[in-house]
């Protein structure tokens, strides 16, 4: 059923394609279940588990000394709000799964405080996806995530899981935190995948 | 009440504005009719939907500030400034006017009636709305779980929701306190943020192990969360929903 809102015109804020529903914020805004974690990097490790049990694990000094790579991307958050052109630099999981050993389709992203979200590995893959310590040519705040965040701009930004601490790959498709209270499995914004059966 | 199922598929729902009430001077509540509302769980949110004439479409999320009794939902706005759906929520929409509603969402910050561990809310200014969704569930289920808010707020003229506020703390086992952090009202000596001093007084120590509900602006849910932490909370159970930017660009 169509309904036209009496009196309503909108602020149509031309100029950017945005992904449906979404507008567009300068600001930073944050989403996070519970308090903000502050991890000190000589605490943080990152750990990659396969499907077998086997662990791959990088300490702060040996991640940051990887290849990293600066990244400009855009970002949706399901709250609504899209911010453009942010600057980040990470390691491409690229180069943290390189030497991995698998043939899992999913992966688990665990942080500290005991977040967690589910996603393809294909997803991670290919260019699409960091582990991400600056923002801003600055080191990444506590509030976004720091010391390191999953980034994974293509998806909405609950997907881009903020203290990460590892990915835990599974032959399985298990619902994270979000998850599995209501949110999307996958979270396409272009598709607005916002709620499950979206 | 039956647990609401989270994951089922949610559609547009075209409800009607039945009652408008003036809560503040940015502040309104919306009492809304929607005939399929499937219920909710006080503390969730729903998304508001408002098309223009040619078709433009602007959505945004809001907290459900009323416990589930029926087909009949509330939800308190409060106007931001330069906003686009919140400006027509709170000056143009009118009593009759339908309204799309999608809902409700989330299943974290959320009150369960069975849940027992006494209930810690902690409100800065609008952020009061879903604390106050949880204490109307609260009393709708006749629960004894003892609970307090703590609602930081402006001054005595910011307070949404007064005089329900007044009759909710008659009960035995509410308690409410206010916070003012620019005007108190006369005989009300304390003006200030919250800090750890007045949490420490006021709210449930670790040792009681409350569930601890922090909504507000994301500086001032930040800043609360901490002090929690810091007071020897367990970060489990601290849950929080923020909103708004991070004060300042970044």
């Amino acid at each position: 059923m169509d309904i036209v809102s009496p009196g309503f015109t909108g602020r149509r804020r031309s100029g950017t394609e945005l992904p449906p529903g979404q507008y567009l914020t300068h600001e930073f805004p944050v989403l996070s279940a519970g308090p903000t974690p502050h991890i000190l990097p000589e605490h943080w490790e990152f750990t990659v588990t396969t499907e077998t049990g086997e662990v791959h694990r990088w300490d702060w000094a040996t991640f940051t000394s990887l290849p990293a790579e600066e990244i400009t991307k855009d970002l949706h958050c399901v709250t609504r709000w899209s911010k453009l052109g942010t600057d980040w630099k990470g390691v491409s999981l690229d180069t943290l799964l390189a030497d991995v050993e698998t043939s899992a389709d999913f992966a688990m992203a665990h942080s500290y405080g005991g977040y967690t979200t589910n996603l393809p590995l294909d997803d991670l893959l290919d260019g699409q996806a960091w582990i991400a310590y600056e923002y801003d040519g600055e080191p990444l705040d506590p509030e976004h995530g720091g010391p390191a965040r999953l980034l994974v701009p293509h998806l909405y930004l609950w997907k881009s899981a903020k203290w990460v601490r590892g990915l835990v790959l599974s032959d399985t498709d298990d619902l994270g935190f979000w998850e599995s209270v209501g949110y999307h499995e996958y979270g396409d914004p272009w598709k607005e995948q916002r709620y499950a059966g979206d | 009440m039956e647990r609401t199922a989270l994951r089922r598929r949610l559609t547009w729902q075209v409800g009607t504005v039945t009652e408008i009430r003036e809560e503040t001077a940015t502040a309104r509540t919306l009492v809304v009719d929607v005939p399929d509302w499937p219920g909710h769980l006080a503390g969730q949110h729903l998304d508001v939907r408002l098309t223009a004439p040619d078709g433009y479409r602007a959505s945004r999320s809001y907290s459900l500030a009323s416990a589930w009794t029926g087909e009949t939902i509330e939800l308190t706005v409060e106007e931001v400034p330069d906003g686009e759906v919140s400006p027509y929520l709170v000056e143009v929409l009118k009593v009759g006017d339908p309204l799309e509603v999608r809902g409700p969402v989330g299943g974290w910050f959320v009150w369960r009636p069975e849940q027992t561990g006494p209930i810690q809310l902690i409100a800065g200014g609008s952020g009061v709305v879903p604390l106050m969704a949880i204490l109307r569930a609260h009393a709708a289920a006749g629960s004894t779980t003892p609970a307090k808010l703590l609602y930081s707020v402006r001054r005595p003229t910011s307070v949404i929701y007064l005089s329900d506020l007044k009759e909710i703390a008659a009960s035995e086992d509410v308690e409410v306190t206010f916070a003012y952090t620019r005007e108190a009202p006369p005989g009300e000596p304390r003006v200030g943020r919250v800090d750890a001093g007045l949490l420490d007084a006021i709210t449930f120590g670790p040792k009681d192990e409350p569930t601890t509900y922090v909504c507000g602006p994301t500086p001032f849910v930040e800043a609360v969360a901490d002090l929690l932490v810091g007071a020897g909370h367990d970060p489990a159970r601290v849950k929080t929903e923020r909103f708004g930017p991070t004060g300042g660009p970044r």
